[in-house]
């Protein structure tokens, strides 16, 4: 109730008064975090039941990936989904990871803000620890169903299975039963793993931001791990490695000052364990050497010596300015793990059916102080739609990024790189069309989303910039690609316009001249061999020829399937369909066009072809 | 590639005696002159074969912007600018095979003695390319623009090929004419006349008694079936042609050797549109399409005689005669007044700019509104006794 409320409730009805302090008091008290959750569950993807479905999976298979990876295992995952009714399913997860100990199962399945990985600044799926618990709540509100766990540590020890039930007032949970399993049941045959069965409202519809697509596209982004997928039409589908390589762990890091905000830096100076500026400036971070400290505190009007507890709120104001001000080398980028080229190609090879691939991995760089790289992968032709928009996929540290594609960092990038000059058509401010998928993936130790639903990519100015050099890189490749195809075509047609008349001509000529037709012939062969060849000779940046006609030589961030290519080709020239000689005649002139321009400008008209 | 030269290479011999039978398509001389050419263009090809370079033919560019006006000549020219047309490239490679094609296929007809129409020219080098569903020429008007090419590019006539055009044009009047040896009354040509041949070379056609003192050239048959039946030629003791439209060769070579050889005035009677002044001006100076062979075609003294805009105030012509300019007409005027022999001609000038003025153009059968015969028995005499014609 508002104050001009009040004011004329009390006009009209004296005897109404206001709440007084005391009693307003009464009903003030702690939110819990679960239960501000489970009131704003679109903001942790649980907008819709589609979505819930979908969310579920992906927190499930992102903590069973990181897990398996942090424990080097080849991570083999199960995934399952069973329709109850038209509304209600059983999600269960299964991996093959290092299982989780008995006492901390409460903690990870049941509250929320609880986890390994928020405290560290190390690339990984998960960040903040509230993804999977908050799955299970979203299963317990909808459906009242426990969350049942089932993880077994080693072979020596007794699988243990648990129902949780999440009390959101206290954000902890509560155990509805525990049972050991002894035996060996048979869902972990490498001796350890963590299951997880969520019951949940849900909508199952396959398509664009389905489980579906999840698992496709975490497939193409990791392509070290198994995938075993049933869907609610109880049909199983495998997506088998591409490579058998775990990627090297990631290294945790210690955070950079340009990274952190004033408040955090008065947090850290509270709670250091050092008793000195100097040993705290290099000891809580990462880049700072005795002189990089010594300049941040000059800088500051201290001395390194300064003891920690005499820093007050202004002297961190001034370290804090000391330190954007300060020179200090961009943070060490070997925390990053990016896919790799060879592991990106790898991904989308098995998961496109396209007939041209490349891949690049930019070298790291910084934002905020946060070491980030972004890698960007394209695949094109092949069976891949030709009369669309262009598909563009995107992950942050290796999981994709289903919605809100508009308001994300890399899509943006997609959109202000030139396409045109790679070949591809774009019309002003949408995305190019063409048979293309691009994928674009940002490895960070801290992914600056726009939600805590982790959908888009924070616009910070230097990943777009990133993304932007990436897409290039890979649109150049694909432009040279494309140029190289056009022209083995032209080549082809071109050869045979002048095979087709050069028969006619050397035996006019020898019935003129009285040469040898033959003679002239063959001589006109060569002379056509060598012209094409000429004409179709590959020039380099600065337009001198290079010998090698293949331009990709050695580039290992490229592949072409050229079986694939013959499709396409056959698909593209489906306009002649009856009479396809006279089709390829119409488009070598039409090449010819473009090629020479047209020479012969005293005719006064465009001839039509017809059919005679 | 041998430029084009700047006269014709044909002789012109002096009209041979009409009693003499004389039935060869082209003398000798001529004949062995035009396949020395096709056989230099073929053996300029299989050099650079043999040689393994690219083989072209040089074609002198029929445009405009090679068409100069001679103003002491008072005809147009063609300039010295060459296209050259190569096998090894796409855009040319067809054309090229083309020519080379039609090239033996004149060489054959020259050797065979025998003359051949266009069309006949186009069907006897088409056939299917060996080995592909594409035929060597897709219709006539690919085979005719190439033979164009081929002309210029050996710098011969057409005549000279042995070739001849569809037969377009008729005359009448007083004058016995030798066409391949057989003497023709044009006198006693009857309601149809002389079908003007497609080649009046003097080879062919020669001219006998002749009493006419001048020549009028009509549009249209129309047009001359109405003077025909009026004895016009008679009364005026003249020669009465027309070109069906456009002239073709034959008809404007046939009135270029009646005004050289016989002295004979031209005057043209065509429609008050820009297509009526463009034939006149193309009977005067050339077609810019074929300059090359302004030399011996174009008539520099040729005067039009109308109809004009003004006729219609003047001849009191009902307002049914009138038929609106459309923009294509327009345009067309404009472009035509703007012709460098043109543009210095304030009667042309004015002319046009009436026509353009009144919105409306004209054609010579408007006149028969006023009298069946008004046009033969009063528009041209009057004319012609006034002197009043625009040069």
């Amino acid at each position: 109730m508002d104050a001009s409320q009040q004011t004329d409730s009390k006009k009209s009805s004296p005897r109404r008064r206001g709440a007084t302090a005391e009693e307003m008091s009464e009903k003030q008290r702690e939110i819990s975090v679960s239960e501000f959750f489970a009131k704003n569950r679109h903001l942790l993807g649980f907008d819709n039941p589609r979505k819930a479905l979908m969310t579920a999976v992906k927190e499930a298979v992102d903590n069973a990936l990181d897990a398996c990876e942090e424990a080097c295992i080849m991570p083999h995952i199960y995934i399952e989904l069973l329709q109850r009714s038209e509304t209600r399913f059983k999600v269960t997860i299964r991996d093959n990871g290092p299982g989780i100990v008995r006492k901390q199962i409460e903690n990870i399945f049941g509250r929320l803000l609880y986890g390994s990985k928020f405290h560290r600044l190390k690339m990984s799926r998960g960040q903040q620890g509230i993804g999977i618990s908050a799955a299970g709540m979203y299963g317990l509100m909808t459906t009242g169903q426990p969350v049942l766990i089932i993880s077994k540590t080693s072979k020596k020890k007794p699988s243990v299975e648990v129902l949780l039930k999440m009390d959101t007032s206290k954000n902890r949970a509560d155990v509805v039963s525990e049972t050991e399993h002894p035996e060996d049941d048979g869902l972990f045959p490498d001796g350890h793993g963590t299951q997880v069965s969520i019951e949940l409202e849900g909508r199952y519809q396959q398509g664009r931001q389905s489980v579906d697509e999840y698992l496709d596209q975490t497939a193409i982004a990791n392509p070290h791990a198994h995938f075993t997928y049933v869907n609610p039409s109880n049909e199983t589908i495998e997506f088998k490695r591409g490579t058998n390589e775990l990627p090297p762990e990631a290294t945790e890091i210690l955070p950079h000052p340009k990274g952190i905000e004033l408040g955090t830096l008065i947090q850290m100076i509270e709670r250091t364990e050092r008793t000195q500026i100097g040993g705290f400036l290099q000891e809580e971070f990462s880049r700072v050497s005795p002189s990089v400290s010594k300049d941040i505190c000059e800088r500051a009007g201290i001395t390194g010596r300064t003891w920690v507890k005499q820093i007050g709120h202004k002297e961190a104001e001034a370290i804090y300015k000391a330190i954007q001000e300060a020179r200090i080398m961009s943070p060490s980028t070997d925390c990053l793990v990016p896919i790799g080229t060879k592991a990106l190609l790898s991904g989308l090879l098995k998961e496109v059916k396209a007939e041209f691939f490349t891949a690049c991995t930019r070298p790291a760089d910084v934002y905020r102080g946060n070491p980030f790289l972004i890698e960007v992968g394209l695949a094109f032709g092949g069976e891949l739609p030709k009369d669309e928009l262009i598909r563009v996929i995107r992950f942050a540290n290796r999981v994709p990024l289903l919605y809100q594609q508009a308001a994300c960092a890399s899509f943006k990038a997609v959109l202000e790189t030139s396409w045109k000059n790679y070949g591809i058509s774009q019309s002003r401010g949408s995305l190019p069309d063409g048979p293309v998928v691009v994928m674009v993936h940002m490895a960070s130790v801290w992914v600056p989303f726009t939600s805590e639903s982790k959908e888009a990519i924070a616009d910070y100015d230097e990943i777009r910039k990133e993304m932007k050099l990436a897409l290039q890189e890979v649109g150049r490749k694909l432009g040279i690609y494309l140029r190289r195809r056009q022209r083995m075509r032209n080549e082809g047609e071109r050869r045979s316009i002048f095979e087709r008349y050069i028969g006619e001509i050397a035996q006019a000529t020898a019935s003129i001249t009285g040469t040898s037709a033959k003679k002239i012939y063959e001589s006109l062969l060569r002379v056509a061999k060598r012209k094409t060849e000429e004409a179709d000779a590959v020039l380099n940046d600065e337009g001198k020829r290079v010998r090698d006609s293949d331009p990709f030589g050695k580039d290992d961030s490229v592949v072409i399937l050229p079986g694939r290519v013959a499709i396409a080709q056959a698909d593209s020239d489906d306009d002649s369909s009856d009479d396809s000689d006279e089709g390829s005649k119409k488009s070598a002139s039409g090449t010819a066009k473009t090629l020479f321009g047209d020479d012969d400008a005293p005719s006064k008209k465009p001839r039509t072809r017809k059919k005679a | 590639m041998a430029k084009k030269s700047k006269s014709p290479d044909s002789s012109t011999p002096a009209s041979s005696p009409p009693a003499k039978v004389n039935r060869s398509v082209s003398n000798q001389a001529t004949r062995e002159k035009t396949l020395g050419k096709i056989l230099e263009l073929g053996k300029s090809v299989s050099k650079s074969a043999l040689a393994e370079t690219d083989p072209f033919v040089d074609v002198p560019s029929r445009t405009m912007s090679n068409t100069s006006y001679n103003e002491v000549r008072r005809l147009l020219q063609m300039g010295d600018a060459t296209l050259r047309r190569n096998l090894f490239n796409t855009g040319q490679a067809r054309k090229f095979m083309q020519m080379v094609l039609l090239s033996k296929g004149c060489k054959d007809l020259l050797e065979a003695q025998k003359t051949l129409s266009l069309r006949g020219m186009y069907y006897m080098s088409l056939h299917t390319i060996a080995g592909t569903k594409e035929k060597t020429f897709d219709d006539q008007e690919e085979s005719d623009g190439i033979l164009e090419d081929i002309e210029v590019a050996i710098a011969t006539l057409r005549e000279n090929l042995h070739l001849f055009a569809k037969k377009r044009g008729t005359m009448v009047g007083n004058i016995t004419v030798v066409d391949n040896g057989d003497s023709i009354d044009c006198r006693r040509m009857g309601t149809g006349g002389y079908a003007i041949p497609s080649i009046c070379e003097p080879s062919v056609v020669q001219f006998g008694k002749c009493d006419a003192k001048f020549v009028l050239h009509v549009e249209k048959d129309t047009v001359w079936s109405r003077f025909n039946e009026d004895r016009f030629w008679e009364k005026h003791n003249c020669i009465l042609t027309e070109g069906s439209g456009q002239p073709p060769r034959g008809v404007r070579r046939l009135l270029y050797r009646l005004n050289k050889e016989l002295g004979l005035p031209v005057y043209c009677l065509l429609d008050c549109d820009p297509w009526g002044h463009y034939i006149y001006s193309v009977i005067k100076q050339g077609s810019i399409n074929l300059a090359f062979e302004s030399e011996r075609m174009a008539i520099p003294d040729a005067k039009y005689l109308g109809i004009r805009s003004g006729d219609f105030v003047r001849c009191e012509l009902s307002d049914d005669v009138k038929i609106s300019l459309n923009d294509r007409d327009i345009e067309r005027a404009k472009q035509i007044a703007e012709y460098p022999w043109f543009i210095k001609k304030k009667h042309w000038q004015k002319e046009i700019q009436l026509m353009l003025r009144n919105g409306f153009k004209m054609e010579v059968e408007s006149l028969i509104t006023k009298d069946i015969s008004y046009v033969t028995e009063t528009y041209v005499p009057e004319r012609l006794k006034a002197k009043d014609w625009i040069d």
